[in-house]
């Protein structure tokens, strides 16, 4: 029986892969898109009246990063003229105060900064940019003074994975009221270095510990979410719950994909919102009902109890290490490729730290 | 920073930036907060819209009282505090009682 198909609940608008940053674990593409080739502003404002139309309730700027894109304040207002709830996913490298007064007068609801870590020597290293720190500093207090929510991003991985106490306390100097620290996931750039990333179980167990600690002493003033890598996991994430299920993004050339790396997955061709609308792309492309609900699951998914719960994991996990996106994520413990994660664990163990940054391939 | 407490005596209103409202496509209230949505369930809607920045949560409690007669006070008492309070630990409500 063919699934039921809701509407989405959120979109994201990769506005642009340009970024000045160049973190080695860049969640963009290897095969980064150039300024030429990126979608309009009056396209996107097709795309962000079409979500809207299609039941999409809100909308996160992302990249690269978002604030180079010149038009971005007034995508914050065409989205909040639609009801959309807007957010704000940025480096905080471009731009300070003259900008966020405008996105929160344009009616931008949240921002969600990224630091690298706390220690600014090392945050600047990681994000290959010299200063970072700082300009993040003095935009997170450009953020609060505009009275907007302020939420940091910390990605965490084994070379600032120590600093987890450091860093919870830095978001209350900052004045967030929400922490998100998300272990790396091994996709595109992360993959790459994954070597050189993945923590060991006893460095996990640790910031694990520390997390539910702070938690638990910071109820109702500093929310943590707190991202596990799925390396480390028995039972695989629920991959944006679940393939076309709630979820869209739009690359910097209009590409529709259920996740930010489902562009790499071969064999399927993303629609573009260039050649058609949102509401056909979401219920009606091959792309988005290839591995939507059940169906499309082989064994041990098919038979499994978990298999609404969890969806069979990520597609591109089970591609990556496993060569087919049909198959069970591998993180998985009963997929038949978990030995891959287990060997990758254990080479990471012995591996240098030695980071391979993010950049634009010739040509 | 404090954590904010819920209890009878204090006055709430949403948190600014939390949107409140009504969603045509589904047909149901929902609560949007920072990398968050909510679907509220028909009576956290009630209460909810008690929430004004006027109202105190012991008038909330009367309220609702008043409107299901056959529940005791104290149990919805407990209820709506509890309720108040989760979303208070998750950035949704503001005291205004101080303003």
């Amino acid at each position: 029986m063919p699934p039921r198909i809701d509407p989405p609940l959120a979109l994201l608008a990769e506005l642009t892969h340009r970024c000045p940053l160049s973190c080695p674990y860049c969640s963009n593409p290897v095969d980064l898109e150039r300024r030429a080739g990126e979608l309009t502003e009056a396209e996107w404002r097709r795309v962000l009246a079409e979500a809207a139309a299609l039941g999409v309730l809100q909308v996160h700027f992302s990249g690269g990063e978002p604030m180079a894109r010149p038009e971005l304040s007034a995508l914050i207002g065409a989205a909040n003229d639609h009801g959309l709830y807007s957010n704000l996913i940025t480096s905080g490298t471009l731009g300070g105060e003259r900008e966020i007064n405008a996105f929160a007068a344009a009616g931008l609801k949240h921002v969600q900064l990224s630091f690298q870590d706390f220690v600014p020597a090392n945050n600047d290293r990681i994000a290959g940019l010299a200063g970072a720190h700082d300009k993040k500093t003095r935009f997170a207090a450009a953020v609060r003074a505009a009275g907007l929510p302020l939420t940091l991003n910390m990605v965490v991985h084994r070379q600032n994975l120590g600093g987890v106490p450091q860093m919870i306390d830095m978001a209350l100097a900052l004045g967030a009221r929400r922490i998100e620290i998300a272990h790396v996931q091994y996709y595109a750039w992360a993959l790459a270095n994954r070597d050189a990333l993945l923590p060991s179980r006893r460095q996990l167990d640790e910031a694990t510990r520390i997390v539910d600690a702070a938690r638990a002493r910071l109820k109702g003033i500093l929310a943590i979410d707190y991202v596990v890598p799925d390396y480390h996991g028995v039972r695989p994430k629920s991959c944006m719950n679940g393939w076309g299920r709630q979820f869209l993004n739009i690359t910097p050339s209009g590409k529709a994909v259920p996740c930010h790396a489902a562009e790499g997955l071969p064999g399927i061709a993303f629609p573009s919102v260039r050649n058609g609308t949102l509401a056909d792309i979401w219920y009606r492309s091959d792309a988005f009902n290839r591995f939507r609900g059940t169906d499309w699951m082989a064994e041990p998914c098919r038979s499994c109890d978990r298999r609404e719960i969890d969806w069979g994991g990520c597609r591109c996990q089970a591609f990556l290490l496993a060569g087919d996106a049909g198959r069970a994520d591998p993180v998985c413990a009963l997929s038949p490729d978990h030995f891959v994660v287990e060997t990758a664990l254990q080479q990471a163990e012995s591996a240098p730290d030695t980071l391979v940054y993010r950049h634009y391939s010739r040509g | 920073m404090e954590r904010l407490e819920v209890s009878a005596t204090s006055v709430l209103r949403l948190a600014p930036h939390i949107v409140f409202r009504f969603d045509d496509t589904r047909q149901r209230w929902i609560m949007m907060a920072p990398e968050r949505l909510m679907l509220p369930d028909e009576q956290a809607v009630e209460i909810l819209q008690l929430v004004d920045g006027k109202t105190g949560v012991g008038a909330i409690i009367d309220a609702l009282a008043t409107r299901y007669t056959q529940a005791p006070r104290e149990l919805i008492a407990t209820d709506v505090t509890a309720m108040l309070q989760d979303l208070a630990d998750k950035g949704c409500l503001a005291d205004a009682s101080a303003h």
